[in-house]
Order: structure tokens, then sequence, then C-alpha cells
């Protein structure tokens, strides 16, 4: 059993850590900022209402088309890979997924891989498995380094060191990186990793990436990136390793273009990102550079758990930009560490369940108040709130035969849904409801002036001498 | 803003809905609502067997409890007059969650699709159907608006209460930071998380009074409950230094403003 | 049974919900416009200036000069080219006498990685065509202009036809056909490297180029 399955309850200890980051008024202001930003970039790129509108409707469109399609458009992936010289892989858990990484690296004596951005391989801790197998494995995108570096993990899926200051990256580089001064101009800071990662470059073995979208019709895997470390991870060494969630796949180019525009706009306000890598095939007779061999790890891990439910299936629509973060109240309070999860924020809370069983991320769908900024902003149009709701209800209702998730009732409390029993038993009632709220209108003086959670932050909750209609029976 | 609402005459009944957060912690909203719809002329019909939307229940995973008490509330509005809701949070969970939590049920779904369309949340009945220009009475005042998540997202309705304020002619409607954000009550949410829900309104009330305005008003008393109450706190853990602004539902704002 | 199998007998046996094609092509025709070339090219040139690339107005005469200009404004005195390309054979053949050490890329990167990494400043290559709503190149290396080019050498300067500017990028791909087939690599390239990973403070030169430079062929007034 590997480490992966070892850590059982990823989100226990949640709201302590919340409460960490809560309590951090640097930290807090430090999110703050930053969603700040990012919240404003987007907003600059979307200056039409009816154009963000109808874009969006066309990214759900494009996104549930090829969702109702995926067993035929996997399939013709494939073909198309194949066909184009890229082998294709299937893994239907994280153990079978790095295996398979491995196996690969083994075939080719690999002792460094390079990695560029990739979640899914955080999903599947492939670092973890690779130092168990003796390899090096580097990671390149600029804020994955720097965490790795210092041995922490990412938290948030475009901007993965954004709860760093410039200054301990600079003290982190000058301890870490042999031969380095401390430096907090940014600058010189992104050209120390540069320079680090760039001798990798020249010697990795292996090249791992994620992807972006993975179109059938041509058997093509697209990589969206700013910095060249895609690129360079997807190019240099001799052995190119993509991995991917089995929901990436889009049957024609043409559904390209909407949705890199959507990703793009909505993850960091650019009108594009600096690189679109597209790749279909390995390096061809007479070509100079470029992987000899190029793989592609489809991935399922839970996924086609979502799959078999329609409303659940939603939240594969997902391409991954951030935006339901950017905008989310609650992970603007507590950052994506909190989460304990690969995944955090909104996206994490709807799909991690998925990845991890109920069980394990019962609390997460309790830690949103609702708002639907989330909902609001997806680029695509997932439902997050109406998603979240459901999966309140999957974990709170008692465990019943054949559910649609793993870890259904994992939350179930016969404590809590007797209250909500009783309180529909009052409210269904006029005459309950009348009698409960007069005796509360009497005797709200009564009421305890500590109730609980309420009053941690809240003077206490007391009921009006008298109700509306007490008042309009008064008035006459 | 529906169209069939844009075109529909001035009605000379509705129903009140008036949530159960109104009619047991926020009356006086609830009587001044009423007293401005009928100084406007309309009949207005309390249905005395009202209880709650079943919104807690719902957003909170139990949709069978929900159903439960709307159940109730669907038999309560007969008369195809408009059902004024007085929430924009409320009104949401009636126009358009009602028609999901019975899908089920058809007979009752259908009702639930009938009462939707009937749904209005109280400023958007005032601006959008009644068209309803308040004459200001008083003096010079600042005030900050919070509208509710509901109201903006689901209702859509988040102009109308700036335009009412708007039509206010010595009010001074002051513009916060983070407008559109949250204030972390949800429902059972500011209770399962309190750190972070209490985070969000402090938040939230530095935000309000960091603008100077003089009161807070609200079309949803949910967020006022939590804002206010967070504001009552503070100012006594901090000995009433620099005291709050104190808060209303702008149906009381309203009616003060335009009495004469 | 393999991982393929269990994973496809699981998506097989959910419900099927056929949704209807969604149409791209209509989308782009309401929402994009049809500009003229020379819109095109100041769209594509105000785009991609903002993304920090340096565009030059050229002339298919008068491209080289501008080229040495650029190398010695920047003093670089080594230039990576194609010499498999007309343009990379003219900068062999033009720049040479100036003093500028043209080095073609001509052999399989296994055999000079190590002096790509560490000694090219700079190189020269075409882009395919570009694209004006983003302020995009479209490179599609081949074996002649290979794909590291655009990629290691900390300046990437990169030659292209105002001719070939198209509105969108849906555009390019319908009228060129792409879904017919597709080289083992296509680029779209808006600016030089850059990242904001640090405090989100924008820093050029990441991995990738440092700069970039566009010049612009038929554009000149």
């Amino acid at each position: 059993m590997s480490e992966h399955n070892l850590n059982f309850m990823p989100t226990e200890g949640f709201r302590a850590r919340a409460k960490d980051v809560v309590e951090n008024p640097f930290l807090r202001q430090s999110f703050r900022g930053a969603m700040d930003f990012l919240i404003t970039k987007r907003a600059a790129q979307f200056p039409s209402p009816e154009e963000l509108e109808t874009l969006r409707t066309l990214g759900e469109q494009i996104r549930q088309y090829n969702l109702g399609k995926l067993p035929a458009l996997l399939l013709q992936l494939e073909k198309n890979l194949i066909r184009n010289g890229i082998q294709v892989h299937w893994a239907e858990t994280p153990d079978e997924a790095n295996a398979i990484i491995l196996g690969i690296c083994k075939a080719h004596s690999a002792k460094l891989m390079v990695k560029g951005k990739s979640m899914v391989s955080e999903e599947i801790e492939l670092n973890h498995a690779c130092e168990a197998a003796g390899i090096d494995a580097m990671e390149s995108d600029m804020g994955e380094y720097i965490v790795q570096l210092a041995g922490e993990k990412p938290s948030h899926i475009i901007m993965p060191a954004i709860h760093k200051t410039k200054e301990e990256i600079a003290r982190l580089f000058n301890e870490k990186v042999p031969g380095v001064d401390y430096t907090d101009n940014v600058d010189e800071l992104i050209q120390i990793g540069r320079r680090v990662l760039r001798e990798k470059f020249l010697v990795a073995d292996i090249g791992l990436s994620g992807v972006n979208m993975a179109v059938a019709e041509t058997g093509t895997l697209c990589l969206v990136e700013n910095e060249g470390n895609g690129r360079l991870s997807t190019t240099a060494p001799p052995v190119h390793i993509a991995i991917t969630g089995i929901e990436k796949v889009v049957e024609k180019l043409a559904h390209v273009p909407p949705l890199l525009s959507l990703l793009t706009r909505s993850a960091t306000g650019q009108n594009i990102s600096t690189y679109f890598n597209m790749i279909s095939g390995p390096r061809q007779p007479g070509e100079k550079d470029g992987p000899t061999e190029v793989h592609l790890v489809l991935l399922d891990n839970g996924r086609t758990q979502a799959y078999a439910d329609e409303q659940l299936r939603k939240t594969l629509q997902c391409i991954r930009c951030g935006a339901c973060m950017n905008h989310c109240p609650v992970y603007t309070r507590i950052g994506g560490h909190a989460y304990g999860t690969t995944y955090p924020g909104p996206i994490g809370k709807i799909i991690s369940p998925h990845l991890l069983g109920l069980e394990a991320t019962a609390n997460m769908a309790s830690a949103s108040s609702m708002c639907g900024a989330c909902g609001e902003v997806c680029p695509v149009k997932i439902p997050i709130p109406e998603l979240l709701m459901r999966l309140r209800e999957e974990s709170y209702s008692a465990p019943h035969a054949n559910p649609a998730m793993r870890g259904q009732g994992a939350g179930y409390s016969r404590l809590i849904t007797s209250v909500w029993r009783g309180w529909a038993a009052v409210y269904r009632s006029p005459a309950l409801y009348g009698v409960v709220t007069w005796l509360g209108s009497r005797f709200g003086r009564l009421m305890p002036s500590r109730q609980g959670a309420w009053t941690s932050v809240r003077v206490p909750l007391r009921p009006a001498p008298k109700r509306l209609r007490d008042m309009l029976k008064e008035r006459g | 803003m529906s169209e069939q609402a844009k075109t529909s005459r001035r009605p000379a009944d509705i129903y009140f809905f008036a949530t159960c957060v109104v009619d047991q912690f926020f009356p006086g909203a609830g009587l001044d609502a009423i007293t401005l719809l009928e100084r406007e002329g309309i009949r207005v019909h309390f249905p005395e067997e009202q209880t709650c939307c079943g919104q807690p229940a719902y957003t909170s995973g139990f949709p069978d409890e929900a159903r439960k008490v709307a159940t109730l509330q669907l038999t309560l509005f007969p008369n195809d007059w408009p059902v004024v809701v007085p929430s924009g949070s409320c009104a949401g969970m009636m126009k358009h969650h009602y028609p999901t939590l019975f899908a089920n049920d058809p007979a009752r779904k259908a009702q639930a699709e009938a009462l939707s369309v009937r749904i209005y949340e109280f400023t958007d009945f005032l601006v959008n159907v009644l068209g309803w220009q308040p004459e200001d009475r008083g003096g010079d005042c600042t005030v900050v608006l919070h509208t509710s998540c509901a109201a903006r997202r689901e209702m859509d309705v988040h102009l109308t209460g700036r335009k009412l304020l708007g039509g206010l002619n010595k009010v001074k409607v002051a513009q916060q930071d983070h407008e559109s954000e949250c204030c972390g009550f949800g429902g059972t949410f500011s209770l399962k998380q309190p750190e972070i829900s209490g985070a969000m309104v402090e938040d939230k009330l530095k935000s309000l009074k960091a603008t100077g305005a003089e009161r807070v008003v609200s079309a949803d008393c949910g967020c006022l409950m939590n804002i206010l109450g967070h504001a009552a706190w503070k100012d006594k853990q901090e000995g009433r230094k620099t005291p709050s602004p104190p808060g209303e539902h702008i149906a009381s704002f309203l009616l003060r403003r335009t009495s004469k | 049974m393999s991982a393929r199998d269990r994973i496809l007998a699981k998506l097989n046996a959910a419900p099927v919900l056929p949704k209807a094609e969604p149409d791209v092509a209509s989308w782009y025709e309401t929402h994009r416009s049809q500009e003229s070339a020379a819109d095109k090219a100041s769209r594509f040139r105000s785009c991609i200036e903002l993304a920090h690339a340096e565009v030059y107005s050229v002339t298919s005469a008068s491209w080289l000069q501008k080229l040495w200009e650029v190398l010695s404004a920047k003093q670089i005195g080594k230039l990576l080219v194609a010499p498999g390309t007309p343009h990379g054979r003219q900068a062999i053949d033009e720049l040479s006498p100036s003093g500028i050490e043209c080095q073609g890329y001509d052999a399989p990167i296994e055999d000079w990685k190590e002096e790509m990494f560490h000694d090219i400043p700079a190189s020269l290559t075409s882009a395919r065509c570009a694209i004006a709503e983003t302020g995009t190149l479209v490179l599609w290396p081949d074996a002649d202009e290979p794909r590291l080019m655009s990629l290691v050498p900390p300046v990437h300067i990169v030659l292209l036809d105002a001719s070939s500017i198209h509105n969108t990028f849906y555009e390019v791909m319908q009228r060129e056909g792409w879904a017919n087939g597709l080289p083992t690599n296509a680029l779209l390239i808006s600016g030089p490297s850059k990242t904001a990973d640090i405090q989100v403070t924008l820093a050029y030169g990441a991995h990738g180029p440092k700069e970039l430079v566009v010049l612009l062929i038929g554009d000149e007034a």
C-alpha cells in the first residue's frame, strides 16, 4: 500500500488549520491581496457581459457535449495517438498510474525527471513514488519548484506558491540553493530558478507534464503555460510522459479555441497564455529535437464515479482555471493548505469526494456559505453550489444501498438528523410553529447568552418580544 | 426581472411572505414593508399559516425535511396574486429551488412552478412592478447598502436596492470595498465553520465601517442578523470606542424617509 | 480485465446523456469581426507589445538590416539559424560578413545539447502565421527549424509576414485545415517567457526566451 492511501483523512483537522490562517493577519492580507489581484485581472478580460455569458454557455456546451461522448472519444483519442506514435496507458488508481510511470522510467534507467506543472501528478503523489524508486523528480514550474524546495504542497492550482512572500522565498533559496546569497528581488529570484532548472532540463532523462485538453480527432495533447518549463519538459528530455484525467478529452480541434480563451482569461486574466503547446507525436525521422518517446497516462481515480450520476457528472466539466478559488470568500480567508486535499477551494470541495471518498472529505462541503460566487464565475458553468448541496445530502443522509458515491452517509449523525426532523415537524405545522415561536417571543429574554459557535463573534440571538403576526393582529 | 413582471399591471392585492427570520427576529421590518405597500394602495394579505421557506434544511443537505416545510407554503397562496418576500434569500428558495425540490412530485412541481413566477423580492417588486419612486422627506444621511448573495446571484435584483436609495435626494449611498462578497452568514455555515464565518463577517463589518456611513441597510435580515450581531459583539469587545453604525431592513429605512 | 477495460466498462454503464454539438462557428461569427489587413496587423502588434515583445516593421528587403541592428543593440554576436530555410540561408550569407556568427541548427540536439543550453544567445525563426485577437505567433517547428530554437536561446527573433495574420485562433485552424493533420509540435507564442509565481509579481525570462523580437514584414508605411 502506498503512502498515498495511508493519507486517509486529508480533511481531518480542517477547522484547526483554517483557524490558524484566519488568526494570522499577515497570511489573511496576503491571500486577500493576491485574490483581489486575480479578480481584477479577470474582470478586465471580460468587459462585455454579453460576451462573457455567451462564451461561458459555449464552454459549458462544449464540455457537456464531449462528456456525453466520453467513452467513444477516449477510444478515438487512443486510436489517433497510437497512429501518431504516442503510447497510451490507462490507470484506474493512483497506484496504477505511478506504476506505469515508474515502469517507463525504469525501462530508460532514468535518474532524473523534470516536471512541468501537473495537478494530476500531485493527485497521485508521483513525487513520493519517484523518491521511493530512487528517481529524482524535480518540479520546474517556478511556483512548484519553490513549494518543492520548501517541502510543501501547492496552495493554489494555478499559483502554487501564492502563500509565500518574496522574503520567505529569498530565505529559502539562500538556505537551499548552493551558492545563492539572500536577495528578495523577484527578478533575481526567478533568474536563480531559471539557472538551476536549466541544468536539470539539459540532463533530465524524463519530462513529465499534465494536459489541459486532449483532442480526439487529431490525437493531440494541448498544454497551456507562461514560463516555458512545460515546453522544455515536453521537448528537451528524450522521453515525455503526459498524465491526465480521463475527462480532459475533446472531440474536435474547433472546441479548443473557446476553452483556451475561457481558461486563460478566467485563470490569470490573460487574453492568452504565453505558450500554447500542441503535441501530436514524438520526434519524426529527420527531426533534430523533441522526445523520441511520448506516453500518455489516462487516469480514472474516481472520475468514473462522478460520471455515473447525471448531476455529479457536471463536476467533470472543470477546466482547472482556479477562478472559483480566486473568487471564493472561504478560500480567500484560509488559503489552499487548510483543505488538506490536492485540489482546494470550491472545485476541490466537489471533486475531492470522488477521488478520496466522502468518508475522507465529509466536512469539506460544509465549509461554504453558499454565496454562489464560484458558480457565477465558473467559465464552464459548473453549478458548484448545487453540487455542494448534493454532497451535503450524500454525506448526511443515512447510509443506504446502492449509493451514488463512495462514503455516502459518512457524515450521518442520528442526533443531527433528528434535530432537522424536529425542525421540520415544527415548521410544517402552523399550530406547532405558532406555539413554539410564541414561547420564543415571550421568553426570548431567557435565551442563553452563550449560544455555541454563534456567540463566538456575535451577540446572542434573541427573538423579538412580539412576532410580526402579533404586531399585525394588534394593528388590526 | 422577467418580461411578464415588467408588463404586469399594478396589482390590487398581494400576498406577503414574511420569512421566519422577519416574523421572529425582525418583525418591525415586516410591518414597515407591509405599511409601505399598503400606503401605495395595495391590499396586503398575510397568510397566517406561513412559517419558513425551508431553505435552512435545503442548503444543509436535508431536502426531505425542506420538502415537508415547503409543502405547507405551497398551499398558502391560492389566488393569482404576487407573493412579496422581504428577503432575496428566501425569495430565491421559493422562486428557484421549489421546482427542483418537487422535481419527483408532478402535482406539487406544477404548483411550485406556478408559484415561482409570482414570487417577488421586496425591492424588485417596488421598482419593477410598482415603479415606485420614493420622495425623500428626511435630512442629509449617508448609508451603505449590503446586498445578500441570493439577491445578487440567484434573484439578480442587486440593482433595485441601489436604485431605491438612489431615488432619495438627501441620501448618499457610500461604496464599500468588496461589495459583492458574502457577509459570512450562510445559515448553518456560521455554526459549522465559526472561524471562517467569523473572519468573513469581521472583514465585512470593516468594509462597511470604513465608508463612514451612518447606517447599514440591507434587504435581507439573515445578513443583518449576522453583521449587526457581530457589530454589537465587536463594540462590546472594544468598549464601544468606535461604535458600529446601526443597521436596518431597507423597508424600514424607506418607510421612514418617505413618511410625512 | 485491464484498467482500460474497467474504466471503459464503468463509463459505458453510466447513463447516456447526449448533448447537441456546440456551434463554435456561429459564436465567432457573432463576436469576432473580420478586420482589414492593416487593422489585424495593428491589433496583433499592440497585443504582443503589451505582452512585452518588441515589434519592428520591415520589408522583405530591409529585414536583415533591422535584424543586424537589433543584434548590435543587444550586443549579440551569435545567432542560431535554420540553414535549410531561405531566411536562415540569407542570414548566414549576409550577416556573417558583418561580424555576426550564424550557427546553423544542422545536427540532432543530442550532439550539441550542452552548447545549445549554454552558448546560444539568440535564434532566428519564421512564424507560420499569426493571430491578431491575442497577439500570437503560430509556429510549426519542423526538421529544418526545430522546436528548441524558439525555446532555449534567451532571445528569440521571429520573422512574420504581415499578410499571414488571421483574426482568431479559430479562424487559423479553420482556414488552414488543421483538423486534417497537425505536425508533431504546433505552437502558439504570445510573448517572452514569464511568471508571476512570486507574490504575483510579473517577471520575464522564467524558462524560455527573456526577449521576443518580431520582425513584421510588409507592414512598413
